[in-house]
């Protein structure tokens, strides 16, 4: 059917009152999802966009039955957002916020050990089963159902892939943004996991950059065992400017790898169908499939 | 955002970890007259700049008497040091840093930063600092090690001794201790990563941080107004402060292709692209989701003020709260006010792409469009005069 989502995904907004916030729930109700509820500390027993508001997501899971949630909520607020949803005990919670601090996600992670929770990003442009269930922010027009699970690092290049398989009427069971930043939820190797045992995926993209270890744990991962589905990869970035890092190749080395050129290795070293740039990813499936 | 050595150390000083007595100085009168007043045998001179390896490249000099100071930070200051890591241009030296030479039995090296996979700050460690520590971590990564640094009990300070007794440290007992305090520095300050390289051991028995790299989370900055007060002034030229104010990031390369993107993967995508097929992007561009027409306008007027930009290639998938025809009234608006009008190449798609191209047209732009990226790279490398 799909992964992580589908038809019985009853989705919150923390963070719903607000202008990002009205914006994209406006947006994702009407794609069709379901949205039961909205959150706002201070504005319980109001309602916004036809929905009710309450003051906890606790509070909105016990009235609403609500599953999931999307957190579009500042910054500085958005780790005890997770968290809170985290306490709910929601099934999965997207944050589409950007610049988290770094230490307030280590919370987050000690919070999400243990509990059942699929945490997607921060910094992420979110889930969307195509026609079905969106959480997120990514726009839906080009989107169409079909049997490629895309993973990306990379909202704007999710848009343009997911734009290219619709055009090539290959369409999309599920795509997941595990979001920019270096601390964050699920990464690649979950979604594999999960697009693994989904009937409706018959082959997985994964949308790489430089930075992080994402591409080299999948990488790890595909590499150790029979994935039974083509999986394929663009990874970009090969001829980014170099940044300025400060620290010791030594311990940089431990955050992945330093080029584009070395995860495309490791991938195809694994099995991935690499992509030459992001213009060829739609004729690599095609040759594959 | 990096601090400089000197607020690094004190920052830690504050914690507890032991650091060579020592003074700023901007000139080399101030370098001598400070001199004098730190209790030491000897004195080391050090460079401040913002990238390491300055060690190797003549930025750290032993002075045996304050006059032998003053001619080290004469020989310093002004000059620009070209390091393993400040690129080819290198970076200007504008004060140094006198301290107090620590009499050494050996160099160490221990640093902390937060391991992504499990959010929590991890130890790394090696017998074998010093100066040339990079280059030997760069050909055996394996001369560093790493330990997980959970919380702040006996049990962890115990593991950390332990582990440090693998690594061959003496007194490994002490330098966890010292462990401990840099990771209270670490979380209280907001750190990504915090390297101490040489962490000496001296002759008498002690821990000194001799050296000390402290990043901060540029996310955190509303915490720590303070630090950002000090932070390093990162390396912007004129153009790219511009950017960064109007919501738009942007590295300025030399090429002669101006590039406007919306999103990071897609700015590297088509970098990619036109590299591959022999093109020379002037610029590295993404507009943020949050960049109004404005804010793009002024990221196109950077590209137009650059005389060697020929062409403008314009790529960009809309969707969200940057759909096209947002990024193309802002083009629209740079060209309106400049008198420079270079040919523009347009690969609009997504969300509102044909309402992009009518405005485009229709304010009589110099503008050709294509569907894919591949068609929009070739044409901007021949109207910019052809593959490298």
């Amino acid at each position: 059917m799909s992964i992580f989502v589908g038809k019985d995904t009853k989705v919150l907004v923390q963070g719903m009152t607000g202008r990002s916030g009205t914006f994209y729930t406006d947006l994702a109700m009407r794609y069709g999802s379901d949205y039961v509820a909205g959150v706002r500390p201070g504005k319980g027993g109001t309602s916004h966009l036809g929905l009710p508001v309450f003051h906890s997501a606790a509070e909105a899971v016990a009235e609403t039955g609500a599953n999931a949630s999307l957190i579009v909520v500042p910054a500085h607020h958005a780790a005890e957002a997770m968290i809170e949803a985290i306490e709910a005990r929601l099934g999965v919670v997207v944050c589409v916020t950007e610049r988290v601090p770094q230490h307030d996600m280590a919370r987050v992670k000690a919070a999400l050990t243990g509990s059942g929770t699929v945490l997607i990003g921060p910094n992420s442009q979110g889930i969307l089963t195509p026609d079905v269930c969106k959480i997120g922010v990514m726009p839906t027009r080009a989107a169409m159902p079909g049997p490629i699970g895309i993973a990306s690092r990379s909202a704007s290049l999710t848009s343009e892939i997911l734009a290219q398989t619709s055009a090539a009427k290959l369409g999309q069971s599920t795509t997941v943004g595990v979001g920019g930043d270096p601390i964050h939820g699920l990464g690649f190797v979950e979604c594999l996991k999960a697009f693994r045992d989904d009937d409706d995926t018959e082959a997985v993209v994964l949308i790489g950059e430089i930075g992080g270890r994402e591409e080299e744990d999948a990488a790890d991962y595909l590499a150790a065992l029979d994935y039974g589905k083509p999986v394929f990869a663009l990874v970009v970035g090969r001829h980014a400017p170099r940044e300025r890092k400060m620290g010791h190749a030594g311990t940089l080395s431990f955050f992945g790898s330093e080029t584009a050129q070395q995860k495309i290795s490791h991938l195809q070293e694994a099995g991935v169908i690499v992509a030459s740039d992001a213009d060829q990813v739609v004729a690599c499936i095609r040759d594959a499939l | 955002m990096d601090l400089p050595e000197y607020e690094s150390k004190e920052l830690i000083a504050q914690f507890g970890v032991a650091i060579p007595e020592g003074r700023i100085a901007h000139t080399p009168d101030e370098a001598e007259e400070k001199s004098r007043a730190i209790p030491a045998q000897k004195y080391m001179v050090k460079a401040q700049i913002r990238s390491g390896g300055r060690g190797l490249a003549g930025g750290i000099r032993l002075a045996a008497t304050p006059s032998a100071v003053r001619k080290e930070a004469a020989r310093m200051i002004g000059a620009t040091l070209v390091t393993s890591q400040t690129g080819p241009t290198g970076d200007k030296v504008r004060a140094v840093y006198v301290e107090a030479a620590i009499d050494v039995a050996a160099d160490f090296f221990v640093a902390l930063a937060l391991d992504p996979a499990a959010g929590q700050p991890t130890l790394f460690a090696s017998s074998r600092g010093g100066v040339e520590f990079e280059q030997m971590a760069r050909m055996d990564p394996d001369v560093v090690k790493h330990l997980a640094l959970d919380d702040d009990t006996a049990a962890t300070r115990t593991k950390v001794a332990k582990f440090l007794t693998s690594l061959d440290f003496p007194d490994a007992k002490g330098a966890a201790e010292v462990v401990m305090q840099l990771r209270k520095a670490f979380l209280a300050n907001d750190m990504t990563l915090l390297e101490i390289n040489p962490f000496a051991r001296t002759r008498d028995g002690a821990w000194i941080a001799v050296d000390a790299k402290v990043s901060f989370d540029d996310n955190a900055t509303f915490r720590h107004p303070e630090l950002e007060a000090i932070a390093a002034e990162p390396h912007l030229s004129p153009a790219e402060r511009v950017a960064q104010e109007n919501d738009i990031n942007f590295v300025k390369l030399d090429g002669n292709i101006g590039v406007v993107v919306n999103g990071a993967g897609l700015g590297l995508a088509i970098n990619d692209m036109l590299v591959d097929a022999g093109g020379k992007p002037a610029n590295f561009m993404d507009i943020r989701t949050t960049a109004m027409s404005f804010d793009i306008a002024k990221g196109v007027e950077l590209l137009l003020e650059d005389p060697k930009v020929k062409t403008l290639l314009l790529n960009i998938h809309g969707g969200g709260m940057t759909v096209c025809d947002t990024v193309a009234e802002g083009v629209a608006f740079a060209y309106s006010r400049s008198t420079r009008k270079v040919p523009i190449v347009a690969r609009l798609a997504g969300q509102n792409a044909e309402w992009g191209l009518r405005i485009l047209k229709e304010r009589y732009l110099p503008v050709e469009s294509f569907d894919d990226m591949t068609g929009a790279v070739k044409r901007s490398i021949e109207i910019a005069g052809g593959a490298a």
